[in-house]
């Protein structure tokens, strides 16, 4: 509907609006996150659910104890590599449509473990993140802020057309192959059609 | 407590024809140290554990050391003919130490109040004979730690009843804690490289790698 009637129309008192906003508006004030930590970043997490800063503000505060149930992973902590496959198998498990946000410097880059022989790089290596939270950890606000992000991105997602929202695009996969566990480290390492090493700033 | 001098004549005299090595440490803690062969060690343990006077009831820490092969050098006294006549001579000696692996358990008494008394067990190298008594069947808080001590260092425990890896998966071939561990070479850029994750760096991006 063309802005300018809707505006005008709203000045008359006739509210309109789409299927697709009524859905976006919907599913984006409910989102319900799968219950699991998985270090201290966890513990932010907690403290953004209870009384304080209570999530339930913003309509996510059902932390769901299965995947079946869950639209959103926070990934809180640092995912070793002996985590990463399980990790992944959550999100298979979940029902799209489906989110991911990765909290703390562990979830996006490894953080301080980054050099380390056991932990991963960051969760983007084998899930499509919608929302980095940097931090060691993030503050209760900070996952809110991600939240918030999150829940903007979902209002903005067309449910049809050129470029839809990932649950609405049939080319888009809803599941990710599982690491294997190899004898040195996981194999793949990295999934190459999600993940590419960033260009360097300079040089090269 | 008894002085670890006094522990290791009660043990000898308990247990006739133990092997039991007494490693003192000079440094200001001056915790000494009981090296006891693994074929004794289980019966050393009950010992420490059941003694009234000794009452070792709790291992806090199981932990692993890697020794890589090293050359030792000793000052040693020898006399011989100097110039026509016999002097003492120090001399520093050169010697090839093999390299081994050891486990040490930090004992104390909580119904005593005492402790730590340090025991400790080495294997005989680093590559097939592996092996230490586990003591396990002696102190319950050795099981996890023990595995863990197997897991990054690769020593074998004898008598464990449950020997897995615990931290890394059991697909897992290295063992990480040893000093000649490679860790797969899956270096990624960062802007403020350092030290060894310097020279990483400049392997991975020979032109431009530290920003």
């Amino acid at each position: 509907m063309d802005e300018g009637l809707r505006s005008e129309l709203s000045k008359q008192g006739v509210f309109t609006t789409t299927l697709q906003e009524l859905y976006n508006w919907g599913r984006s004030n409910s989102v319900w996150p799968l219950n699991f930590g998985l270090a201290c970043c966890a513990i932010e997490m907690i403290a953004a659910s209870m009384a304080r800063f209570d999530i339930s503000r913003f309509g996510s505060e059902v932390f769901r104890p299965s995947p079946r149930q869950a639209d959103l992973m926070i990934v809180a902590g640092t995912v070793t590599k002996k985590m990463a496959p399980l990790v992944v198998r959550l999100y298979n498990q979940m029902p799209a449509p489906k989110y991911v946000i990765a909290m703390g410097a562990c979830a996006i880059s490894g953080g301080p473990f980054k050099q380390g022989y056991n932990v991963l790089k960051g969760i983007d290596r084998y899930l499509p993140v919608d929302v980095h939270i940097p931090g060691c950890p993030p503050r209760p606000e900070a996952l809110l802020h991600a939240l918030i992000t999150l829940q903007e991105k979902m209002r903005g997602e067309p449910l049809a057309g050129p470029a839809p929202a990932r649950h609405a695009d049939p080319a888009a996969p809803g599941e990710y192959p599982v690491p294997a566990y190899g004898p040195y480290d996981l194999t793949p390492a990295k999934n190459e059609e999600l993940w590419r090493p960033a260009p360097l700033p300079r040089g090269e | 407590m008894d002085s670890p001098e006094q522990i290791k004549a009660r043990v000898e005299a308990a247990l006739p024809g133990v092997q039991l090595e007494l490693r003192l440490n000079p440094a200001v803690p001056a915790e000494s140290s009981l090296v006891v062969a693994p074929a004794h060690a289980v019966a050393v343990a009950r010992f420490l554990r059941d003694d009234p006077a000794l009452r070792l009831d709790y291992c806090s820490n199981v932990t692993g050391v890697d020794w890589l092969d090293a050359t030792v050098k000793e000052k040693v006294k020898t006399r011989r003919l100097v110039a026509g006549e016999e002097q003492e001579v120090e001399e520093t000696i050169e010697r090839k130490r093999p390299g081994y692996l050891e486990v040490v358990y930090h004992l104390y008494s909580v119904a005593l109040r005492h402790g730590p008394v340090v025991l400790r067990q080495r294997t005989r190298n680093r590559f097939e004979a592996v092996q230490v008594a586990s003591l396990t069947p002696v102190w319950r808080s050795c099981e996890f730690q023990e595995r863990e001590v197997f897991d990054l260092f690769g020593v074998v425990f004898h008598g464990h009843p449950d020997l897995r890896r615990i931290l890394m998966w059991d697909q897992f071939q290295d063992f990480p804690m040893r000093k000649d561990y490679v860790e797969p070479d899956d270096y990624e850029y960062e802007p403020t490289p350092h030290d060894e994750i310097l020279d990483k760096a400049r392997r991975h991006y020979p032109t431009g790698g530290t920003a």
